[in-house]
């Protein structure tokens, strides 16, 4: 699971020690070269090509405003906007149910509580294309909710195929993940501090109010950046349930084996790629360390 | 552990429907699809009876997949190793602001989305020889997307060992940087080397993002065979197939939640 990289601290690192004695000559040089291989491949695989791909992206007739024109299409504007408030509606909820039920699970011990925090985080690395079969197993045609609505007597209720399939599939994989981080920021949380507001006489809403979530903000804000950037650069869900769905992973998609249109879906992927680090970043310069895995 | 619980009020009972509730969004579909792929026809359900006819079906046409995908996995696990983890001991014995830089690039392909990896990875190198038809292409973009896992797992480790002061112990009688490395270092991040190659393999064989675009018709994954299942054969192939892919994932999961647990300070 990748809880075992994302919610391992960030190391501890003993201060560099000039080493001495026998066999430490020339550690620098020996430091260099095993470092050599893993940043040849990654110069040569993913700078070199990412260079190529932001040119390419300002390389229609009107050079790097290629960027800005690209951009303006309504087409591409309303993708991008879509794009940007599923990203976020699937992170404020996410969160608020994470932080219900991490928080509850941390707070309580009950019979079949550690088989309710395997099962709740076992779909954490589940691929996109996964999440998108499972959406339709819930909301599809033959769909779990649709053959309850329709019992119920309120028609065949199918939603899977639309931005609400992928709204509900984007908040299905990204609650594992928060989820744990929820936790382990909960189980670290001085007990103290709430005894202290509880003895001054504060209900359990106002402790949960003022001294819970307080502190556990920082994990909260990381949690969220990395379920906004996943939303907003996720594939296989989108694809898996309709082609049709106007979020701008789609778009790229669409402009580069549909239309041709390279630079248009360079530019964009060079947009996208700029977004999701850039929440990326909040999230580690927010709470130290934490590695995505994007669906 | 603090346990609130003694007095349990109306509170407990509504957050543990809340939290039972949220547990059965997620595994409720999975259950739904293990099903599907076993029953004879899902249309008419359970009482049309099980059957492995599908799974017969998936294998017969999709072991290809499946094959290559554990091909792709294992060569990519090969690879974060070799480049991995001596990336990883280098780092960890200079940390610093240049370490930080080099792991925050290192990120980097987890941080953009696969689409723009796949797109980069196309541009440049498309046109290399017979690379684009080769299985060779879907893995170097399996071991840039794994490499920062299989580093930061076996970084995290290095961090909490003083690997200095254990080196040290290990050249004051003599022995040689390769001995060093060999029968003190990698033994002492066995825990971390492991976590790193179950997190490389099943992201591999589950990766979509970056593949659907290196692919061709003769370098087809596992996951680009589902997504292939799910548009266009009927439902039961698709669950059959699901299911195929569970089981090859679910030891690995299964592996690294123990392994967390254990890695998790007793609370």
């Amino acid at each position: 699971m990748s809880a075992c990289v994302q919610d391992a601290p960030l190391p501890h690192r003993p201060a560099a020690r000039p080493p001495a004695g026998p066999g430490w000559t020339g550690e620098p040089l020996r430091l260099a070269a095993l470092l050599a291989p893993a940043a040849a491949v990654f110069a040569a695989f993913f700078l070199l090509p990412l260079v190529r791909l932001i040119l390419i992206g300002a390389g229609g007739a009107e050079g790097w405003s290629t960027y800005l024109t690209t951009l303006a299409d309504p087409g591409h504007l309303d993708s991008l906007i879509s794009t940007l408030a599923l990203s976020a509606g699937v992170t404020l909820v996410t969160l608020a149910v994470s932080t219900v039920a991490g928080l509850f699970l941390v707070r309580n011990r009950f019979p079949g509580h550690a088989l309710l925090v395997a099962l709740l985080t076992f779909p954490l690395a589940f691929p996109g294309v996964v999440i998108g079969f499972m959406v339709i197993m819930l909301a599809g045609r033959q769909g779990l909710i649709g053959t309850i609505t329709q019992a119920l007597g309120a028609g065949k209720l199918v939603f899977a195929y639309s931005m609400a399939g992928l709204f509900l599939g984007y908040v299905y994989f990204s609650i594992p993940r928060v989820i744990l981080t929820v936790m382990a920021a909960a189980e670290k949380l001085d007990p103290r501090l709430e005894e202290a507001a509880r003895s001054l006489g504060a209900s359990s809403w106002r402790v949960v109010a003022d001294v819970i979530l307080p502190a556990l903000k920082p994990a909260l804000i990381s949690a969220g950046a990395l379920c906004f950037a996943t939303s907003m650069g996720a594939f296989g869900t989108a694809f898996t349930l309709a082609t049709r769905i106007n979020v701008l992973p789609m778009t790229i998609y669409t402009e580069f084996t549909l239309q041709a249109n390279i630079a248009a879906a360079a530019a964009l992927s060079v947009l996208l790629g700029l977004i999701t680090w850039a929440a990326l970043a909040v999230a580690r310069s927010v709470a130290g360390t934490s590695v995505a895995a994007a669906g | 552990m603090r346990d609130l619980s003694h007095r349990r009020g109306w509170g407990f009972w509504l957050q543990l429907g809340f939290t039972l509730l949220v547990c059965a969004l997620l595994t409720v579909p999975m259950a739904m699809s293990m099903l599907a792929g076993l029953t004879a026809n899902y249309f008419v359900g359970l009482k049309s009876g099980l059957t492995l006819r599908w799974v017969e079906e998936v294998w017969r046409v999709y072991s290809g997949t499946i094959l290559l995908s554990l091909q792709i996995a294992f060569a990519c696990l090969a690879c974060t190793l070799v480049l991995g983890v001596p990336a990883a001991y280098a780092l960890a014995r200079r940390p610093g602001r240049i370490a930080r830089l080099v792991e925050e690039l290192l990120t980097m392909p987890v941080a953009i989305p696969g689409l723009a990896t796949a797109l980069a990875l196309i541009v440049t190198y498309g046109g290399v020889g017979d690379l684009r038809r080769s299985w060779l292409f879907i893995l170097i973009g399996h071991v840039l997307f794994t490499l920062p896992f299989m580093v930061r797992a076996v970084l995290a480790v290095m961090g909490s060992i003083d690997l200095t002061t254990l080196e040290e112990g290990a050249a004051s009688l003599g022995a040689g940087f390769l001995r060093r490395f060999a029968t003190v270092v990698l033994p002492n991040c066995r825990s971390g080397i492991l976590a790193g190659s179950l997190m490389v393999l099943t992201l591999s064989v589950g990766e979509f993002n970056l593949t659907w675009l290196l692919h061709t018709p003769l370098t087809k994954t596992l996951p680009v065979g589902l997504a292939d299942s799910y548009a266009s054969l009927r439902i039961e192939i698709g669950s059959a197939y699901t299911l195929v892919f569970f089981l090859m994932i679910v030891p690995s999961l299964i592996l690294m939640q123990g392994l967390s647990r254990r890695g998790r300070p007793s609370v």
